[in-house]
């Protein structure tokens, strides 16, 4: 086992040096990430605070799922990735030296586009996760595991089939199996890759709802492709072009009164 | 006459084209079940006649060309001793090598490729060649190096035997199991990994909680192909193991074993009274094919099992 470099910090409490309550959790600078010779992100600079809801939009290839992808190192099973710059989340480098990446996905979950239960009963999807990082006793297990399907809002609908198989379940609570299945390990962010692209609007309602409960405990970041997603549960806004960051600021203000032409035009509809 | 609104999409040549493909196929099928039936219907009912409780449970005493002294006991323990040493050999390095080539080796690269074409290659090469290299390399390079190793005073490794017989048969269907495997790995869904990963699983741990266990049907596919085709070659093991007579049941992997597959080519081709060896010819047949169904079932019977633990797990 490496040596674990990023201690369990409650963000409220514990602050590393330098950074004072109102400072940002994540700290993305000057980041760029290539693939082989293409440069996918170009020297993108973006803080982003705790406990809100921060959405990535922009067209297809803006390079807004990769950047997300950085901030738990996903990117590091891709062939060929190089990046520049760094990015820093409590206070500590994330591709510094020594870093434990085992130690960063726990505290930084994600969700994916394609909701990916495991083929494993709806309690040891949720489990999983928790055994992984030590914990056998079973009656924590069940409280834990009963914790995050209620915090995902799936607990009602499952409770009377948690040892039947995962994919017995329609899309979206598969969606939300997973988000009780990334919070379960407690992270204090977790990343979602446009969550609700393959649900119905019924179901996407539903996550629309969740992501809001959620942001009360987690900070949440955001991929979407759905611009009034975005502008119904974001608290601010990136917009990316062709792997730049354009501009980000308030979602009221990114969707009322933008600052650059580029954002106006994408979020009015007019390309993209 | 038809209403003037109906549209036929349908032209006469397409169909005319359709019913004769669809005919072709379905020839072509009708062909293949009738070779089969054909094959067992013939084994099964001259076979039938001759197989009894004791020419499946004794030992040839003297002259295995006369059906009331001879038994098929010793090739049955041959050829199933021979088949589940290889799996217990050819499962785990074929599935390793696998896991290593779809999970570890980067796949653009020189070494990745290399192994590829050599396993590809290796299942070209014909088994009689494979017999050929158990001889060279695992009797007369390995087995006598042990004994001088060990200062055996009389060959124990370095002769032919079920050990070495069975370890050819594992080099001849690695191929196979590399393949089946891998097409295993590649079928499990990238999404399974990452979300494994994402949750701070090590590569190893998700190699092994969550790839593996998905792909397990489809290993066992692999066993399945590789059991039934080590179950009925002759070749690899004439020069590694197989025994043309022996009074006695094999004790050690280190003994020579006689084969049901070896024993049909001896029956066929050594007896001096063909009428008298032909009854007994169909019953071994029939035994060796019970034999490499019975293995089958074995495996295919676990495969089962497991696909309904994954769909249902209640």
């Amino acid at each position: 086992m490496a040596e674990i470099t990023l201690p369990k910090i409650n963000p409220l409490q514990s602050r590393p040096a330098g950074t004072g309550p109102g400072e940002p959790l994540i700290k993305i600078n000057d980041l760029s990430l290539f693939y082989g010779a293409s440069k996918a992100l170009k020297n993108v600079s973006l803080n982003l605070g705790e406990k809100v809801v921060t959405a990535f939009i922009g067209p297809s290839g803006c390079g807004k799922s990769t950047l997300l992808r950085c901030l738990n190192r996903m990117n590091d099973l891709i062939d060929n990735v190089r990046i520049e710059g760094s990015v820093s989340i409590g206070g500590h480098d994330i591709y510094g030296d020594n870093v434990d990446v085992i130690e960063l996905r726990k505290r930084v979950g994600m969700v994916f586009q394609k909701s990916n239960p495991f083929p494993k009963s709806i309690y040891e999807n949720v489990a999983y996760g928790l055994r992984l990082h030590g914990m056998k006793d079973k009656s924590e297990l069940d409280g834990v595991v009963e914790q995050s399907l209620r915090g995902a809002a799936l607990w009602d609908e499952v409770k009377d089939r948690l040892h039947s198989s995962a994919l017995g379940l329609s899309g979206g609570q598969q969606q939300r199996l997973c988000i009780a299945r990334a919070i379960a390990i407690r992270p204090e962010i977790v990343l979602m890759d446009e969550p609700a692209s393959a649900l119905d609007p019924i179901a996407t309602t539903r996550i629309e709802e969740l992501i809001l409960e959620l942001k009360k405990e987690f900070t949440i970041v955001i991929v979407t492709h759905n611009m009034q997603q975005a502008a119904r549960i974001s608290d601010y806004t990136a917009f990316f072009y062709i792997g730049e960051l354009i501009e980000f600021d308030t979602t009221t203000r990114i969707f009322t009164n933008p600052a650059k032409r580029q954002t106006e035009d994408y979020v009015t509809g007019r390309f993209g | 006459m038809s209403a003037p609104n109906t549209i036929d999409f349908r032209t006469k040549q397409f169909r005319a084209g359709s019913f004769f493909f669809t005919g072709l196929t379905g020839l072509a099928t009708v062909l293949i079940l009738a070779i089969l039936a054909i094959i067992l219907t013939d084994v099964i009912v001259n076979g039938w006649r001759t197989l009894s409780w004791h020419f499946v449970s004794s030992i040839p005493t003297k002259d295995f060309f006369d059906r009331n002294t001879t038994g098929v006991l010793p090739m049955i323990i041959g050829t199933a001793s021979r088949v589940m040493v290889m799996t217990l050999f050819v499962l785990p390095v074929g599935v390793i090598t696998a896991v290593y080539l779809t999970e570890y080796a980067p796949n653009s690269s020189v070494v990745t490729r290399i192994i590829r074409a050599a396993v590809n290659n290796l299942a070209g090469v014909p088994s009689i060649v494979f017999g050929l290299f158990g001889l060279g390399f695992f009797i007369n390079f390995v087995g006598k190096n042990l004994d001088a190793v060990l200062h055996n005073p009389t060959a124990v490794w370095g002769q032919p035997s079920i050990i070495w017989a069975s370890l050819t048969l594992a080099v001849m269907t690695l191929p196979v199991v590399i393949v089946a495997t891998e097409e295993a790995l590649k079928a499990v869904p990238q999404g399974l990994r990452e979300a494994s990963l994402a949750l701070g699983a090590t590569k190893l741990k998700t190699i092994l909680k969550i790839v593996l266990p998905q792909a397990m049907p489809g290993i066992l596919t692999g066993g399945i192909l590789a059991v039934s085709r080590a179950a009925g070659e002759v070749a690899p093991i004439l020069f590694t193991g197989v025994a043309y007579y022996m009074g006695s049941l094999p004790q050690h992997l280190t003994d020579r074993f006689m084969d049901l597959g070896y024993h049909v080519f001896v029956l066929s081709t050594q007896s001096t009274n063909i009428e008298q060896t032909e009854p007994i010819l169909y019953a071994t047949v029939l035994v060796l094919l019970l034999l490499t169904f019975a293995l089958n079932l074995v495996a295919i019977f676990i495969r089962a099992n497991m696909r309904r633990k994954m769909r249902s797990l209640h």
